[in-house]
């Protein structure tokens, strides 16, 4: 008795596993189904396995000492966005995929590849299955402008574009035309930079990354020399960060090219910004309005590459050619602040420019979508209702990433966002609110589920028979990784 | 659980790890005193020319989502907070750390990043605080409630 009340006071007490123990000693049956026992082994199931997946997951595992984390994602690869999203000349960003194979492979967790929640198995089944489900599933579709000519060959999202250079299968036959001078990209976020970098770097900085190959062959033919970066309000609001900024300013081969107009009294409101929004506003400045010394008027002239940034103009139509098949140009509204700072809003003046241009991409923001009429989702911030990372007007449920908060935000945003969530969930298993007395089967009785309908899941050490493949076929072009662009040929190098 | 360097992964931003040549003597050791996000103070060593991103991840400190990039510039999650004193001696900071430091939540006068800032004998005994992370200001709000 003393040694069970010693071992009950501290539960994270490596001694507790005697406790264990010497229950299953005198309670042999204890985990038999039907037989109702205090803490059942808690069973939780995610939904998706980018960043916000596996996030929770570790939190979750690192916590509490008995739970199981299931983790289910539609693709048969793994790491969402690390993968798909971030750009393939910024792989120190993808280091985080170091910790997420840590999490994979901890005793209490398993992937389940190529399983789409949704149409394989329902959210109702997970949640008869588990004792909670936790949707992490991202954003899997775009904002649209929703201006005419949108659908115009010539038109692209950035999530599209994004997706076409990154390998995701859905994109494979975007074959974007880059027969082009000048590109035009809404939105001026860190996504947005993103594209105007991979459109204008130089084809030998590309070439050893794990862009795709497909992607690297239209950028060598690509004839776009100019891109701009259009948003609806001034400098002080842009929405990119320093660091990508200053690496547009430092592209070799290219020049910016800025209205010098659009800076007029950012100057004057410099000194009531705060550091981070000051330093950026500083190099943007510096970027648009600074003479050029020697050298930099030297190496501009050798520029064959021109990008800037216009202000105070939101797209109000694609231009087609005469056929009115492929987009010719766009016709931008002129707009002008009304406020200053964060809260600064963009009205229209009623003029307009047309900009002559044959690659159009919208950055203008990821949306989510609902996955399953029983999950609540506010259709208007296209988010699931939630506090804290508990779903509203259900239980058992939870969310977290993007799904959770709305498409913005760096890896480190959702790394807290999925560890407040974790910490919700830990808290209602061990405040009871949520119903652990029965037992759970979890995957066991998925998988038999995902069997009956034909679908085979793909395991964590299957996906690293991809990985494996992917890293050898790269080493042959000095990239780091020569991605697969099919479901089909994933699973068949997942099956060898 | 297997450590960050047993994975792999960048260790620093000049794409090499900091490995002293001399000899490992416990009075090479510098001292340094963590706070965590808990108001604990935590006391480790590290060798000179360990980053303080080196001396969490060798001693296994255990500060939630600590050094996400594996220390190269590429995140703000090993966001440092320190004294005036302290922050002095710290040595100059490059363009790249500002730039990745700016985006750390609650970003103060005397922050760094850990995995910037190499340990020699004249830090021995420094305190560097953890600061919160946008959840723990949610967890300090329940407490009031």
């Amino acid at each position: 008795f003393l040694v069970r009340l010693k071992t009950m006071k501290n539960t994270t007490d490596p001694s507790l596993g005697l406790y264990t123990r010497l229950n299953k000693a005198f309670f042999p049956f204890a985990d038999s189904p039907g037989v109702r026992f205090s803490s059942c082994t808690p069973k939780v199931c995610i939904v998706g396995s980018g960043p916000a997946g596996f996030y929770t997951a570790q939190h979750l595992l690192k916590t509490h000492q008995n739970v199981h984390v299931d983790i289910y994602e539609r693709l048969p690869v793994p790491f969402g966005l690390v993968r798909f999203g971030v750009a393939p000349d910024h792989p120190e960003v993808k280091n985080v995929i170091n910790t997420f194979t840590q999490t994979a492979k901890h005793s209490r967790c398993r992937f389940y590849g190529n399983v789409n929640v949704g149409k394989d198995v329902s959210v109702g089944e997970l949640k008869q299955a588990y004792h909670a489900v936790v949707l992490s599933y991202g954003a899997e579709g775009n904002r649209s402008m929703g201006v005419p000519g949108e659908g115009l060959a010539g038109v692209y999202s950035a999530k599209d574009f994004v997706g076409w250079y990154n390998g995701h299968p859905s994109c494979r036959e975007l074959n974007p035309d880059l027969n082009c001078e000048t590109a035009v990209i809404l939105g001026q976020g860190n996504v947005a930079l993103d594209v105007a970098r991979v459109l204008l770097s130089p084809i030998d900085i590309l070439k050893k990354t794990d862009i795709t190959q497909p992607a690297l062959e239209a950028l060598v033919r690509s004839q776009i020399r100019r891109v701009l970066i259009v948003g609806r309000r001034g400098p002080v609001q842009v929405a990119c960060t320093i660091k990508e900024l200053r690496e547009m300013v430092n592209l070799p081969g290219t020049k910016s090219e800025m209205v010098e107009a659009d800076f007029d009294g950012v100057t004057e409101a410099l000194k009531d910004l705060p550091r981070p929004r000051k330093r950026l506003t500083e190099l943007l400045l510096k970027t648009a309005l600074d003479t050029p010394g020697d050298k930099e008027q030297q190496r501009r002239h050798q520029a064959s590459r021109t990008w800037g940034f216009r202000f105070f103009r939101s797209p109000s139509e694609v231009l087609a050619d005469a056929d009115g098949n492929k987009t010719v140009g766009i016709r931008l509204a002129v707009t002008r602040l009304e406020g200053s700072g964060e809260g600064a809003r963009a009205v229209l003046t009623g003029e307009v420019e047309d900009v002559t241009c044959g690659l159009v991409i919208s950055s203008i923001g990821y949306k989510s979508h609902p996955i399953d009429p029983s999950v609540p989702f506010d259709t208007r911030r296209a988010v699931i209702p939630n506090t804290m990372g508990r779903v509203k007007q259900a239980t058992g449920l939870y969310c977290s990433g993007w799904l959770k908060t709305g498409p913005t935000g760096v890896i480190a945003t959702t790394m807290n966002n999925s560890f407040d969530t974790a910490r919700s969930l830990v808290e209602d298993m061990e405040s009871e609110a949520l119903d652990l007395s029965s037992v759970k089967t979890g995957s066991e009785v998925i998988s038999a589920l995902l069997e009956e309908r034909g679908v085979k899941s793909v395991s964590f050490s299957d996906w690293e028979k991809i990985d494996s493949v992917e890293m050898s076929r790269g080493e042959a072009s000095g990239k780091p990784r020569e991605k697969i662009l099919t479901v089909e040929e994933m699973i068949q190098v997942a099956r060898t | 659980m297997l450590s960050r360097r047993e994975v792999g992964g960048g260790r620093s931003s000049l794409g090499f790890s900091l490995i002293p040549s001399f000899p490992q003597g416990s009075n090479n050791k510098v001292t340094v005193h963590f706070i965590n996000r808990d108001g604990d103070k935590i006391t480790a060593k590290g060798a000179p020319g360990d980053t303080l991103l080196d001396v969490v991840l060798n001693e296994d400190l255990d500060f939630d989502g600590f050094g996400a990039c594996e220390g190269t510039l590429a995140c703000s999650t090993c966001h440092l907070i320190f004294e005036d004193e302290v922050f002095k001696k710290l040595g100059p900071v490059t363009d790249e750390e500002m730039d990745m430091l700016d985006l750390a939540y609650g970003l103060t006068d005397t922050s760094r990043l850990g995995c910037q800032i190499c340990l020699s004998k004249s830090l021995d005994g420094m305190v560097a605080r953890v600061p919160e992370s946008v959840t723990d200001i949610r967890q300090s709000k329940d407490e009031s409630a």
